[in-house]
């Protein structure tokens, strides 16, 4: 095998590997032989870091010498629903500041559930001549002042994309910084923030783009300006609208379906903040074409929601609020057969009783209408067993399926019986499902049969849910693949914990809060597992402070090859045997 | 649902030893509540493989009636109301104020140089908007608010100003005479109009 390796020279292997992007398959490679793993290493120009903790800058930047675009998730998925209390981390300045020094032709860089500063993007901005992509998803920290350094100094940047962040926003004068000669924007997000930009300067960037593909304005862009917008743009494949409402007025309407019609290219449309019915229908000449739609901010009723829906044969992606009901699914389900990915979000989650008759039926309608789909997020507020079986038997195909009916622990609403034996089926049948969450009342037995099916299970949410340790080691002695695995408010101790913990290594992370993990487990597991950071978040003080067998708030346990954090709050406890002396 | 042959676990040979003494399955909340109940550490250590206890069958068992020990669980009470779990259901904040939706309105008070903006959905009662209204404009103009009057009073100059309201089919209203929730879907605009000119409204 030695003899072969060094008859290639190094440029053929270059050349060989740089077809292969994924990276499972270059680490494959990397562990052939010596020579390879260095070969590779200088020629892998992506890499992808799903918890940032996991390993150091230094080692990154060590080990890969000339990475052009680089991926890195910060905090717990939990995180969006506000379990992970502020100042946990995830701080992205030490990458920015070691990858400034490593890697001065990057251009690329995505983050999720990172805290990002002012500095750091400040850093970005001056640091990387060729720097293109800026992906922030659920990202806080930062301010318009630090996308003001962006516009101002990145020459080539391509797309800035701020997904869903938490931005101090001083005021839209930002974006006057991208210069007059700046030309090559693809790709612009900036619907999470709140302050107006001005349109006219929006316009006239929008005007020297030619190269824009993607453009989602924010809630503060008024519907009488997007028509000008448009015309701008008419090469355009993906629209965010600000904010869909005015009074209707004839000549508004009519200029804005002239302008939307003129986008021949348009494909995927979001945005529809405060939709009114009346201006949807200047979006009618586009539904032949579109293959996503996000109408999920835009309370919209049934009647409406069909008359647009059915006119898109093409739709692959649909976001939605419940409004659109049991009936409207149906008709989705007859409309629309190349659907591949649906999301029914509640409009009125915090509301005891329903508010719209959304049931199960409407995801059965889906299941047995749309060949294709194979992602779906369901808010609901009954299922049954019999629907669970039906849909699974439907869609055997689902990688995704994510399910969470309102009240926590609600039985089949026609026998009263746990759903056990329904999301049994949905396992056993959808032999590919790599995510699941889990509502409802369920038993052990439901996780006897996720730890029996779900071979290639890669996420697994977890909420109110099982009766014992056993329905936790179901999960971590059978899912072979799980990588991710949150869990709240269920019965799970210590036992199952620590008769896998060498499962745990084997994962990206584990997540539990509100459950019965004691804090001496805790450091049990710390201590035998060296390559796991065990951290104990709590509130209440030092965990020190009580018996060992009292249970922790929150546990997040996760492999890391750089030892424990250092930048951890004073909630937040590591378990790591070196630093049992910092816990007094 | 198909068990298949040979793969499932006989019970005795998975059954775990953990029935938690005292072990309560009201909701939780953030803190994992469960806090009394005490166990040795070194038990945790190794897997005890016993036979079932009575105790962890009842819970397993599907043909226990009684299983069911939370009372949200039973579909034939009505749901108690509820103190809000932390993070649940899993909405992201983004998505919990589509439905709060902001109802911003414009509110123009006649003489004064600029609009200002309110969210309606922020108040529960004409009596809220009216005060609000009053410390928006206290800054421009004085205004006081007669109480059992919907009428605003600038004491300078004696001039009074009556709350008015378009509405959804472009009729100005005067503010108060519906009931709030119908106020708040149909108002489009705030106006406070001089009395002098509110002559006619209905």
């Amino acid at each position: 095998m030695l003899r072969m390796a060094s008859s290639f020279p190094e440029e053929v292997l270059e050349h060989v590997f740089s077809f292969i992007q994924s990276d499972t398959d270059r680490n494959a490679i990397s562990m052939v032989c010596k020579s390879w793993y260095e070969i590779e290493r200088w020629c892998r120009r992506r890499i992808f870091i799903g918890n940032c903790y996991a390993v150091s800058p230094r080692m990154v930047t060590g080990r890969f010498p000339e990475v052009r675009s680089i991926e890195l998730k910060g905090k717990p998925h939990f995180a969006d629903f506000n379990l992970v209390p502020d100042g946990w981390g995830g701080y992205v300045y030490p990458w920015i500041s070691a990858m400034a020094k490593g890697y001065p032709w990057l251009e690329e860089i995505r983050l999720k559930r990172m805290v990002v500063t002012d500095e750091s993007l400040e850093l970005i901005a001056k640091s990387f001549k060729n720097f293109k992509v800026l992906v922030l998803s659920s990202c806080e920290g930062f301010s318009t002042d630090g996308l003001a350094a962006i516009a101002a100094n990145c020459r080539n940047l391509r797309e800035l994309d701020l997904r869903e962040c938490d931005v101090d926003d001083l005021s839209g004068h930002w974006l006057s910084h991208f210069p007059d000669t700046y030309t090559s924007l693809v790709s612009l997000n900036i619907s999470c923030l709140g302050s107006e930009v001005s349109i006219s300067t929006l316009e006239r960037l929008v005007g020297r783009c030619p190269n824009l593909r993607s453009l989602r304005l924010n809630r503060a862009v008024p519907i009488e300006r997007l028509a000008n917008l448009l015309r701008q743009a008419p090469q355009l494949a993906e629209l965010g609208t600000g904010a869909y409402s005015a009074e209707l007025r004839p000549d508004i309407f009519s200029n804005l379906a002239g302008a939307l019609s003129g986008c021949k290219e348009l494909k995927s449309l979001s945005g529809f903040w405060e939709a009114v019915p009346t201006y949807l229908p200047a979006v009618y000449s586009l539904c032949p074409g579109l293959t996503s739609l996000n109408l999920s901010y835009a309370a919209i009723q049934s009647p409406d929601l069909i008359k647009l829906l059915s006119q898109c044969p093409s739709l692959q992606r649909l976001w939605v609020l419940d409004y659109i009901e049991d009936v409207g699914l149906e008709a989705l389900a007859a409309s629309c057969t190349d659907l591949r990915e649906l999301r029914v979000f509640p409009s009125d989650p915090f509301g005891a009783e329903p508010n719209v008759s959304l049931t199960e039926l409407g995801l059965i309608s889906v299941s047995a209408g749309c060949p294709k789909l194979h992602s779906v997020l369901y808010f609901c507020r009954q299922m049954s067993n019999a629907a669970l079986t039906t849909i699974a038997r439907n869609r055997p195909n689902f990688t995704c399926f994510r399910l969470c009916i309102i009240e926590p622990r609600t039985p089949d609403y026609l026998t009263l019986e746990p759903l056990d034996v329904g999301f049994g089926a949905i396992v056993e049948h959808c032999k590919d499902l790599r995510r699941l969450s889990v509502s409802g009342l369920l038993t052990d037995r439901a996780f006897e049969y996720i730890g029996t099916h779900a071979k290639k299970l890669e996420m697994l949410s977890l909420a109110f849910a099982g009766d014992s340790d056993l329905g936790l080691h179901h999960v971590l002695s059978g899912c072979e693949n799980l990588k991710k695995l949150e869990i709240r408010d269920c019965p799970f101790g210590d036992k199952a914990l620590l008769a896998n913990a060498a499962k745990l290594e084997t994962m990206r992370s584990l997540w539990m809060s509100s459950c019965m993990v004691s804090y001496g487990a805790c450091k049990l597991l710390g201590r035998k597992m060296p390559r796991l950071n065990v951290e104990v978040i709590d509130e209440r003080g030092p965990p020190d402070s009580r018996a060992e067998s009292c249970p922790v708030e929150k546990l997040y346990i996760y492999r890391s090859i750089s030892g424990p954090r250092f930048d951890m709050p004073d909630f937040v406890w590591t378990m790591d045997e070196d630093s049992a002396l910092r816990l007094s | 649902m198909s068990k298949e042959n040979g793969k499932h676990l006989p019970e005795s040979e998975t059954k775990l030893t953990l029935g938690l003494p005292g072990e309560t399955r009201g909701p939780t909340t953030e803190v994992g509540g469960k806090s009394g109940t005490k166990r040795g550490f070194s038990e945790t250590i190794d897997l005890n493989v016993e036979s079932s206890s009575e105790k962890q069958h009842s819970k397993n068992s599907d043909h226990d009636d009684g299983f069911v020990i939370d009372h949200e669980a039973s579909a034939s009470r009505p749901p108690p109301p509820k103190a809000q779990v932390v993070g649940w259901p899993p909405v992201r904040a983004s998505r919990k104020n589509v439905m709060k939706s902001c109802k911003f309105i414009k509110v123009g008070l006649d003489g004064a140089p600029y609009l200002r903006k309110v969210d309606l959905e922020m108040y529960n009662s004409y009596h809220q908007l009216l005060t609000a209204l009053q410390d928006m404009f206290s800054s421009c103009l004085t205004i006081r608010n007669f109480l059992n009057e919907r009428k605003f009073m600038d004491p300078v100059n004696g001039i009074e100003y009556l709350p008015t309201y378009e509405d959804k089919d472009g009729d100005w209203m005067l503010v108060g005479d519906v009931p709030w929730k119908m106020f708040v879907e149909s108002c489009k605009r705030l106006r406070l109009m001089k009395s002098s000119e509110a002559i006619g409204l209905r």
